[in-house]
């Protein structure tokens, strides 16, 4: 079975969000880049699938700009097979949205052929949280989204869920669309030596319109702003001090 | 214009709270058809009949649209959804499930974890962890809208709406459910609760929980985590608050020993009012708190309980 695993370069989860001050989008010229960390869950387990012996070959595909083949090259360092980048965009600001992400995916899968595409739940730009789930539906496949654990056996999967109150444990068909939670696995780092070896694992190079796919956004961003800020608050003494405020706004 | 509202129904029985806070999101919309679906969903419609706001509730019941299964709950939205602009839903893992599928199905966008409605074609969300707040137009014909449901008051009850039975669902048989393990807790629910108390890394044990949660219990609150006490194995992941966990916006929140990452503060900064606890007066938590206490949580945590 072959693997299919999507990556999203994002500004890394370490890195303070400026609103631009046009009110245009989110600062992102010379801010550190990296692999959507749910998407790194994604290619640890297809990694560890393939360890297993439950998968043969991994394959990771990027969908935005050109620089997005570092992601690539750290997925190739972690341990995928090979990588294809599709350049959609020129602008690192431009975000391709999931819907026509979803598309070029569902065309990636026509061509590779996998039994089983793992994705992150959501990018942590966008918050969009619809990827996996709309490549499943164009596909016509089925579905397990927030995966706290993924078991593959013969031609169903068996997935734990991360839902509202607990956990929900689903069969679904095979071939099948996994989309991860934070608990499925801690992704590896990449040791130098595989990073060495990340640079001459092949990378294909296509671009949105050699799938025949538009990705002109549905939504337009109409403006983009920094969060209302809380007031100042105060510094309490004692506990007797902080009960009493409490008591005087009424909050116990 | 016409709103088709999924409601969120588990095992028949109606969320209320959730469904009541989407209707509140949606009246500006138009009129709103609440569905309520599920391998038996009668009782949740009865309920979902009396929202303040809800015009209409179908009723879809069939086998195959137990546990909420994403393929066929879809299908089913799908062959509604000739007659409605906006096909919304509170933002709860199962609406996140099964929506993004309905708007591909449609070829339109999502438009997930809307925090505000502008005009019906116009909505602002929160990106990047709450970091920055985004207003979008969407040009598709349809509207596929989550709510992020601590934005938005409950709608009252009192109303009466008809209800009305649709047809079945289509048996995907792309997937089937094998079982549900449910927190089981007397507490209130952590996304509805008027009073949230959250422990973090500093609380330092999963046994050192129970300060928490006697402090939680002397309020009547819901017991919430930070992602790092979580990650450390101190509390279960539905506790989590936070981007990655549930968002809430409480009355009165009490983070103690949280140091207030970004991600946290995404999740708890619409609360109402803020208590931190920190032995360190230098946490960022303490710049979102109206009121702060930096002390040895072990010590003034029990001293709370007591004096509360």
């Amino acid at each position: 079975m072959k693997v299919l695993v999507p990556v999203k370069r994002v500004i890394d989860y370490n890195v303070k969000v400026r609103v631009k001050a046009d009110g245009s989008g989110v600062d992102l010229a010379n801010v550190k880049m990296s692999m959507n960390p749910f998407d790194e869950i994604a290619v640890e387990e297809a990694i560890r699938l393939k360890e297993a012996g439950k998968a043969e070959e991994v394959v990771a595909v990027s969908i935005g700009v050109k620089q997005a083949q570092e992601t690539l090259r750290t997925a190739l360092a972690m341990g995928a097979d090979r990588a294809i980048l599709v350049v959609a965009a020129d602008d690192v600001h431009q975000d391709i949205e999931p819907l026509a992400v979803a598309k070029i995916l569902a065309k990636v899968v026509e061509e590779e052929q996998p039994g089983l595409v793992l994705c992150g739940k959501q990018a942590i730009d966008n918050d969009m949280n619809a990827t996996g789930q709309m490549l499943s539906a164009i596909l016509g496949w089925s579905q397990a989204t927030f995966a706290s654990e993924v078991g593959i056996d013969g031609d169903s999967a068996v997935v734990t869920r991360e839902v509202d109150g607990g956990l929900q444990t689903i069969k679904v068909k095979m071939p099948t669309v996994v989309s991860v939670d934070l608990r499925l696995n801690e992704p590896r780092y990449a040791s130098l030596p595989n990073i060495m070896k990340a640079k001459k694992k092949p990378l294909d190079e296509k671009t949105a319109a050699d799938y025949g796919v538009d990705v002109t956004p549905r939504l337009t961003v109409v403006k983009t702003s920094a969060p209302a800020e809380r007031a100042a608050g105060e510094m309490v003494g004692s506990v007797d001090e902080l009960v009493a405020k409490l008591k005087e706004k009424g909050a116990v | 214009m016409a709103v088709l509202l999924l409601a969120e129904v588990n095992n028949g029985v109606l969320s209320m709270d959730a469904t009541a806070k989407a209707v509140t999101a949606s009246k500006a919309l138009g009129d709103v058809t609440v569905l309520c679906a599920g391998a038996s969903a009668a009782d949740a419609a009865k309920e979902a009949a009396t929202i303040d706001g809800a015009a209409k509730v179908l009723v879809a019941e069939d086998p195959a649209l137990g546990h909420r299964l994403a393929e066929s709950t879809a299908d089913l939205i799908v062959s509604l959804a000739g007659d409605y602009d906006h096909i919304v839903a509170p933002a709860t893992t199962d609406a996140k499930n099964v929506l993004p599928r309905v708007a591909a199905l449609l070829d339109v966008m999502m438009l997930t974890d809307v925090s505000g409605v502008v005009d019906a074609d116009t909505f602002e969300r929160p990106i990047y962890a709450g970091n920055a707040i985004q207003t979008v137009k969407s040009g598709d014909a349809k509207k596929v809208v989550s709510f992020r449901t601590a934005s938005f008051d409950a709608a009252g009850t009192g109303g009466s709406a008809a209800v009305e039975t649709v047809g079945g669902a289509s048996v995907s048989g792309l997937s089937e459910w094998v079982e549900d393990k449910v927190a089981e807790s007397d507490r209130p629910e952590l996304t509805s609760a008027g009073i949230v108390v959250s422990g973090g890394r500093g609380v330092g044990s999963e046994d050192n929980f129970a300060l928490i949660e006697k402090l939680a219990d002397k309020l009547g609150a819901a017991v919430g985590a930070s992602r790092a006490a979580v990650d450390s194995g101190f509390a279960p992941n539905d506790w989590q608050v936070g981007q990655t966990g549930k968002v809430v916006a409480p009355d009165l929140y009490i983070a103690v020993g949280i140091s207030g990452a970004i991600q946290h503060l995404a999740g708890m900064k619409d609360s109402k009012i803020i208590v931190a606890i920190n032995k360190d007066e230098e946490a960022p938590i303490f710049q979102v708190a109206d009121y702060g206490l930096v002390a040895d949580l072990f010590e003034a945590v029990p001293e709370l309980t007591d004096k509360l």
